[in-house]
């Protein structure tokens, strides 16, 4: 992949929680429209990685670069800044705003000034965020929040979306609904960084991808050569 | 009681409450949003009075102008004064305990106390209305009241109105109510928290100082006149919730009406009749009237 192509490349990185070493050395790259799955059992290193990424974790050290500006200082905000957007784990719908002051408040156009993502979009993407436009996030379900919470990055117009856990405690109907929705995120050029319990979804779903042991990559490649391998199993514990 | 007293005592709890209002508003939104008690609160109020005091014969000589030339370099000064406290004090105190955070801020008040003592001195000061608003008005046949204190509700409510809509129907306003609830997907979103902060701290000092220097007319100006606000505007978050605006209105015209009405009818329990209100309040409501999750 031609260097221009990378949106996120990240070199020998390390995170500490206290004296824990969580990060021991990652490598990670995702280029353009890309879409990556991230595996690996609880407490493996996932969600650190993510949020090493994003510059939430202060504790770290490594080289990260994005679009080929170095971030490895980079405060949250201005990675958020260099279009790349977060689902978080637990979904981050602020409580105490409603469905449709969630999804405006920080709504901008992309790098590029595109802006194919607009509120009428969003509502025609997700017709139950319509149905609840002047509910407060927390009267929301579940499925509710995750929706807002896509349709929230999306505003942002972003390269690349981080999708934590986003099916987690979900209804099965739902869960469908959420794959289907990010599906049509790759479909519209976006890249996607993918950590989801069930690993079949995850790899139907996704170009690469990695696994994730005790803070270190042991496996990486193509969704399908590490659906094929026979030490995936081994690796998730399943 | 008969009409026309009935009538300016409300028009003087109004009055008392929106001026409260002003400076309890800054003091909400920072404890709420930013978690910091910040007991120096009633020391910008002090300030702004002192400001205009102060001022008005240098902006007199500077720019020729009268009160309100002196309102808008004191409004701009504050900002100023809000901007480089929260960055050299304020922004080391989002993560202590609250007991390093009463330290600092009281050490604060102190700081400032000395500084009025050094520049104004210790004495006590009158600040005249502009010519215009001296005036009264007449209320019945007998009973007037002065035009000065209306023009003070008027401009209070004006600017608690401005806020109002700020933070309820503006992006800034979305921004920073989310910020007091989940800081990290606020900064996720690609918003500078610390800006976010830092103009809510200038902002919340700005409204106090200012609250100050319009009311510095019909209070004098005296040293420790901000501690003695700065305690019944805790007792205004704490009524109305904290971090909440519309608790910290309703808990400012509560306290307005009461402590007002307390002095004309029970005069010898005024002093206690606010105290009382928020036991009261707190035992129906612990989490003050409008609780912010």
């Amino acid at each position: 992949m031609p260097h221009s192509e990378l949106l996120v490349e990240a070199h020998d990185l390390h995170a500490w929680y206290g004296s824990s070493h969580v990060l021991q050395g990652i490598d990670f790259k995702i280029g353009r429209g890309e879409t990556v799955g991230l595996l690996g059992r609880n407490g493996m290193g996932k969600s650190t990685l993510i949020r090493t990424l994003l510059g939430h974790i202060k504790q770290r050290d490594g080289h990260i670069t994005v679009r080929g500006k170095d971030m490895s200082k980079a405060k949250p905000h201005e990675v958020a800044r260099m279009g790349i957007a977060y689902v978080p784990e637990g979904r981050g719908v602020f409580p105490n705003l409603s469905v449709r002051e969630n999804l405006i408040m920080a709504a901008r156009r992309g790098l590029d000034g595109r802006n194919d993502w607009p509120y009428e979009r969003i509502l025609e993407t997700f017709p139950r965020l319509q149905e609840r436009i002047g509910n407060m996030g927390n009267q929301l379900s579940g499925g509710e929040q995750q929706m807002l919470s896509i349709g929230r990055a999306l505003m942002t117009h972003p390269d690349l979306i981080i999708l934590d856990e986003a099916t987690e405690g979900l209804a099965p109907l739902i869960v469908e609904e959420i794959w289907r929705v990010i599906a049509t995120i790759r479909a519209s050029g976006i890249a996607t960084l993918i950590v989801d319990r069930n690993y079949h979804k995850v790899l139907a779903n996704s170009d690469r991808a990695l696994v994730l042991q005790k803070g270190q990559v042991v496996m990486s490649g193509t969704a399908k050569t590490i659906e094929q391998s026979d030490e995936l199993t081994g690796y998730l514990g399943v | 009681m008969d009409l026309s007293i009935f009538l300016i005592q409300c028009l003087n709890s109004l009055q008392y409450g929106l001026l409260l209002f002003l400076v309890a508003m800054g003091l909400t939104l920072i404890f709420g949003i930013m978690g910091v008690i910040n007991l120096a609160h009633g020391s910008f109020y002090m300030i702004g009075a002192y400001m205009a005091y102060a001022l008005s014969p240098i902006v007199a000589n500077a720019f020729g102008g009268g009160f309100f030339s002196v309102l808008v370099v004191g409004l701009v000064l504050a900002v100023i004064l809000g901007y480089f406290l929260e960055w050299a004090f304020f922004s080391f105190l989002y993560d202590r305990d609250h007991l390093q955070q009463v330290l600092m801020t009281y050490g604060l008040i102190l700081v400032f106390e000395e500084l009025r003592s050094l520049l104004v001195g210790d004495d006590v000061h009158g600040v005249q209305p502009p010519d215009f608003l001296a005036g009264v008005i007449p209320l019945g046949d007998v009973m007037t009241y002065p035009v000065y204190r209306l023009f003070i509700s008027a401009v209070c409510l004006l600017l608690a109105l401005g806020m109002y809509y700020i933070f309820t129907r503006t992006r800034l306003g979305m921004m920073i109510r989310a910020g007091s609830t989940n800081r990290e997907m606020v900064q996720s979103l690609g918003i500078d928290i610390k800006l976010l902060y830092r103009i809510v701290f200038a902002a919340g000092v700005a409204l106090a100082a200012f609250a100050g220097m319009i009311s510095a007319p019909v209070s004098t100006v005296y040293p420790g006149m901000g501690s003695q606000v700065l305690i019944i505007c805790f007792v205004v978050v704490v009524i109305g919730g904290i971090g909440s605006i519309r608790g910290a209105f309703l808990a400012a015209m509560l306290i307005g009406f009461v402590d007002t009405f307390g002095k004309v009818l029970l005069p010898e329990a005024a002093g206690v009749l606010v105290y009382v209100l928020m036991a009261l309040i707190l035992l129906w409501k612990p989490d003050g009237l409008f609780k912010t999750s």
